[in-house]
């Protein structure tokens, strides 16, 4: 199979006005993938599936990315002059990185056999402008996998047939998928509570303090100091 | 009631002596018939349970029922998701007494693995009184009938008469439950305080 950059080349001859990115990757098995503006990505999607060399006429799997706004640290290492002598330095440089959701569509081809190809969208923000274009009507598999995404990130896709919440009810209220989600306080019986559901559990006791175990941790106290 | 002693000695010479109530409810604790319900990874050992390795019609149970008016236990057999969780309610209240609620395995009992999820219920004994519990992950099919055994047992005990009674023999005992509906975030009421509290924890 063409590698991205050919991909990238070949759709770019097609379309001059396209900005396609190729996002490296740095875990183990470096799956590299193509980032598009959403405002062409619906072009490029036909492009992927129809074109004769590459036939990716197989949406294998539609997943959704929560990315909040966060401040990165990157560590550049520089040369300084320090009393005659060159010296190395480390520099942390912090940047704001702007919060975004991001959908990731794993495309293979049946007809050639070959894959995958992958294919991310991001939204402007998390907040109001959170649209992408439907691929479904290019990958017809793609249509509860959207609506799964929408349901849990908040994604909304334009263009899709049928967009309604799929494992939530409706009427739910916000993205639980989300990195900032706050999940319902019903932590009122935790038998085995430890690390963060143990936290959770003192949270929501601590909402309704009780006046006899105060008087208890009082009692069990002052024969500490005193010995 | 029955003297024991009494009632054997009757039986050497060939006169048979039982109550009322022994009868009935051997009767009804040999054709407890199931709703066909399965939720989860739970619902294949029930599957299996009543196929012909395990098979659970040895205890009067094999016929799954597949309308709710036509059986009389309820096999929660899998996680029950915050979703599901009315229609489970709506399911049991749609079943005739006497009516009986086994149920199996973690997540029915807990939540189980999903407990601290935001879309699982802990524990389907927040809506619906519960009879037997089965632990596992999956329970295995003999789990599955060792609980069915366990509820025969119950009911062979229940008395018919008295403040003990059965639900279906008290008149002022509603057989119906509360069916919660679907909040902004959560169930709402988030559990049904009458028949299940928060247990205190002792450390």
């Amino acid at each position: 199979m063409e590698t991205l950059e050919q991909i990238k080349l070949r759709f770019e001859k097609i379309e001059p006005q396209t900005k396609i990115d190729i996002l490296a990757n740095e875990c183990a098995a470096g799956e590299r993938s193509l980032l598009v503006e959403p405002a062409r990505a619906f072009a490029v999607a036909k492009f992927l599936r129809d074109d004769a060399q590459l036939r990716l006429d197989y949406c294998s799997n539609v997943t959704g990315i929560d990315w909040p706004e966060m401040t990165v640290k990157t560590k550049i290492k520089k040369r300084v002059v320090v009393d005659g002598q060159e010296k190395e330095i480390e520099e942390t440089l912090e940047t704001l990185r702007s919060g975004h959701l991001e959908v990731v569509y794993h495309l293979y081809s049946m007809e050639l056999k070959h894959g995958p190809v992958v294919l991310r969208l991001r939204t402007e923000n998390r907040t109001d402008k959170t649209h992408l274009p439907s691929l479904t009507p290019v990958w017809r598999g793609a249509e509860f996998q959207e609506r799964e995404i929408f349901d849990l990130y908040g994604v909304l896709f334009d263009g899709h047939p049928d967009q309604r919440r799929i494992l939530m009810w409706d009427g739910f209220e916000g993205f639980p998928m989300r990195r900032d989600y706050v999940a319902p306080d019903d932590f009122e019986y935790e038998p085995t509570a430890h690390d963060k559901v143990l936290e959770q559990a003192k949270k929501h006791f601590a909402v309704e303090p009780k006046a006899e175990v105060k008087a208890e941790v009082k009692a069990e106290a002052k024969p500490e100091v005193k010995a | 009631m029955t003297d024991e002693g009494l009632k054997s000695e009757l039986q050497k010479q060939g006169v048979y002596v039982t109550s009322l109530q022994e009868l009935y409810n051997w009767g009804r604790a040999n054709s407890v018939w199931p709703l066909t319900f399965g939720l989860a990874c739970c619902a294949i050992e029930m599957i299996a349970a009543s196929m012909a390795r395990f098979d659970i019609a040895r205890f009067g149970a094999e016929v799954f029922r597949p309308s709710p008016r036509q059986a009389d236990l309820m096999i929660v057999a899998g996680t029950v998701t915050k979703k599901m969780a009315p229609l489970v309610v709506r399911l049991f209240n749609q079943m005739p007494e006497p009516k009986y609620v086994i149920a199996m395995g973690a997540c029915a009992i807990s939540g189980g693995p999903f407990k601290q999820g935001y879309n699982v219920l802990k524990g389907v004994d927040r809506y619906i009184p519960v009879d037997v519990v089965i632990p596992g992950c999956p329970p295995r099919p003999e789990a599955l009938i060792h609980a069915i055994m366990t509820l025969q047992e119950k009911i062979l005990n229940q008395k018919l008469t008295g403040p003990d009674r059965p639900r279906h023999l008290n008149a002022e005992v509603a057989g119906e439950y509360p069916v919660p509906t679907y909040g902004k975030h959560d169930l709402e009421p988030p559990n049904n305080p009458q028949i299940w509290q928060p247990p205190t924890i002792k450390r």
